[in-house]
């Protein structure tokens, strides 16, 4: 298994798989099988991955202590990052371009009005600064603030969970196991960092039983 | 708007089912050869087409969808809360027996079998745009009558004031419908001069067929100056009653819909724009018309009425 995780194929691999709901869309415009209404199609599918790639990023940390394989670290940056880019196409490609077509007016409007956009919004906002300090350089310029900055990413998964939960007219399935899993994520951190203070005054053991 | 004469031509007039049937099933094969799902349209066969179908100068002169967008865009909640869903979740919705009552404040009340909803008055087709309170819209070749048709021959008493529609509801059928988040059965509603406009039409089909299942076969009403939550599918009991009846949309989220739910572009919906609307297969969004275009024939029924507060 973490042969396999620290491959130098494993990257490029997730690389594609992450890009697959990418080609599907892109197959389906093709075919021309977006259905009677595929700007609405692209819209929550963009958003749908958006909101996966979200939680599939938060899931890192759990899985890797979890799992007791701290190679999967490797992978959360690559993870966040399709977050984002799914987050863009759903944001400037469906909504700025082929639901509102550039009208900032309508858009200001719309963001300040719209409770379910302004929380949609805010996510996306959220979001922009994470990407540009995904890098190394950014990383090591911004140094231990980098991790407090990067929490950011929690509370815009939260707006998702809530912009998707206000979206949705009756039927709220969805929404809520979105953010019955957002819950679990969440509920393991607050149990894991509760936990920090005892590991700190133990002694750590031999590096052969990992924690 | 004036109300311009139809064009002489019918929707099943310009091109044989037969043909398009087998254009698909030729696009079908195609895609099929490509990888694509299987063919969406084994679902067509519950239809038959309808004879003896008039026109009329209610017709808008706009160019009807497709088809195909028609049947695999519903809402239709009791067979599934995604759009894709009723397509396949209904195709074997028994609509034969049928009973549809007629009853409540009214002289004569009449119980119809299925064979007698297509008797209920001559059928005509009628091209209405369609304009759903999420904000996309639609054009259809309905084929059906005009509601009052159906109300004088049961006559109502002086007290009906106002009119009730529901809707069929079995679980057993419609197992999805557990998952709606809405009160069942469906339940809608009318003043009765709403009712006895012209407009207000009782359908049984359209594209020259009865209707299919997800597009609430098989008689629904069609209201094409409201909203489409108002224009209530698969009628089992239409009662005439004294006081405003309930609707469900209205019981389940009373601040975002209302008994009216007239398509008015200076109202929003709490949550979105009302203001235009996207036409399937259009690209960009149109302006959205004051009761959906259909000024002429029903902004005097709202005379006086704050359309603000009476949303």
């Amino acid at each position: 298994m973490k042969r396999i995780l620290q491959s130098r194929w494993s990257k490029p691999v997730l690389f594609l798989l992450c890009l697959i709901p990418l080609f599907r869309l892109a197959w389906r415009a093709y075919a021309g099988t977006l259905g009677p209404n595929p700007i609405e199609f692209i819209t929550h599918s963009t958003g749908d991955w958006t909101i996966r790639f979200l939680m599939i990023t938060l899931s890192v940390t759990p899985l890797r202590l979890l799992l007791h394989q701290p190679v999967l670290l490797r992978f959360r940056r690559m993870l966040g990052l399709f977050a984002f880019f799914y987050v863009f196409l759903h944001f400037v490609i469906t909504y700025l371009w082929f639901d509102k077509f550039f009208d900032f007016h309508e858009i200001m409007k719309d963001i300040v009005k719209r409770p379910f956009i302004t929380v949609g919004f805010t996510a996306f906002v959220l979001l922009v600064p994470l990407a540009i300090t995904s890098t190394d350089g950014w990383q090591r310029r911004i140094g231990k603030r980098w991790q407090t900055l990067h929490r950011a990413v929690y509370f815009a998964a939260l707006a998702g969970v809530i912009h998707y939960y206000w979206l949705v007219k009756s039927d709220v399935r969805l929404p809520l196991l979105y953010g019955a899993i957002f819950a679990v994520l969440m509920l393991y951190r607050l149990w894991m960092w509760s936990q920090k203070p005892r590991a700190v005054r133990k002694p750590q053991p031999a590096p052969a039983a990992r924690v | 708007m004036l109300i311009r004469q139809a064009p002489d031509l019918r929707y099943s007039d310009i091109t044989p089912k037969e043909t398009y049937l087998n254009r698909r099933s030729f696009l079908a094969a195609g895609s099929a050869g490509l990888g694509a799902l299987a063919s969406p349209f084994a679902a067509h066969a519950a239809t038959t087409k309808l004879d003896n179908v008039g026109k009329s100068p209610l017709s808008t002169t706009e160019k009807p969808n497709s088809r195909d967008d028609v049947t695999h865009y519903n809402n239709y909640y009791e067979f599934g809360t995604a759009k894709e869903q009723p397509a396949d979740l209904a195709k074997n919705f028994r609509t034969s027996p049928w009973t549809l009552k007629v009853g409540g404040e009214v002289a004569k009340p009449k119980t119809l079998d299925l064979d007698a909803l297509y008797k209920i008055a001559p059928l005509e087709e009628r091209i209405y745009r369609h304009r759903c309170v999420e904000a996309w819209s639609i054009v259809v070749p309905w084929i059906g009558f005009s509601l009052n048709e159906l109300l004088k021959q049961v006559q109502p008493t002086s007290k009906a004031k106002y009119v009730a529609f529901e809707s069929f509801y079995d679980l057993k059928q419609q197992p999805s419908a557990r998952y709606s988040g809405l009160q069942l059965p469906y339940v809608e509603g009318l003043r009765l001069d709403e009712a006895m406009n012209p407009l207000a039409m009782l359908t049984v089909g359209m594209y020259g067929e009865t209707l299919p299942p997800q597009d609430g076969a098989p008689i629904r009403l069609t209201l094409p100056w409201k909203y489409g939550f108002k224009s209530i599918k698969s009628l089992v009991k239409i009662t005439l009653v004294e006081k405003q009846p309930q609707t469900t949309w209205a019981l389940s989220v009373p601040n975002e819909y209302g008994f009216y739910a007239n398509v008015n572009p200076q109202v929003d919906h709490p949550r979105w724009s009302q203001g235009s609307e996207r036409r399937l297969g259009e690209f960009r969004k149109r302006p959205t018309l004051m009761f959906n275009g259909y000024g002429d024939q029903v902004a005097s029924l709202y005379a006086g009425l704050d359309l603000r507060r009476n949303y």
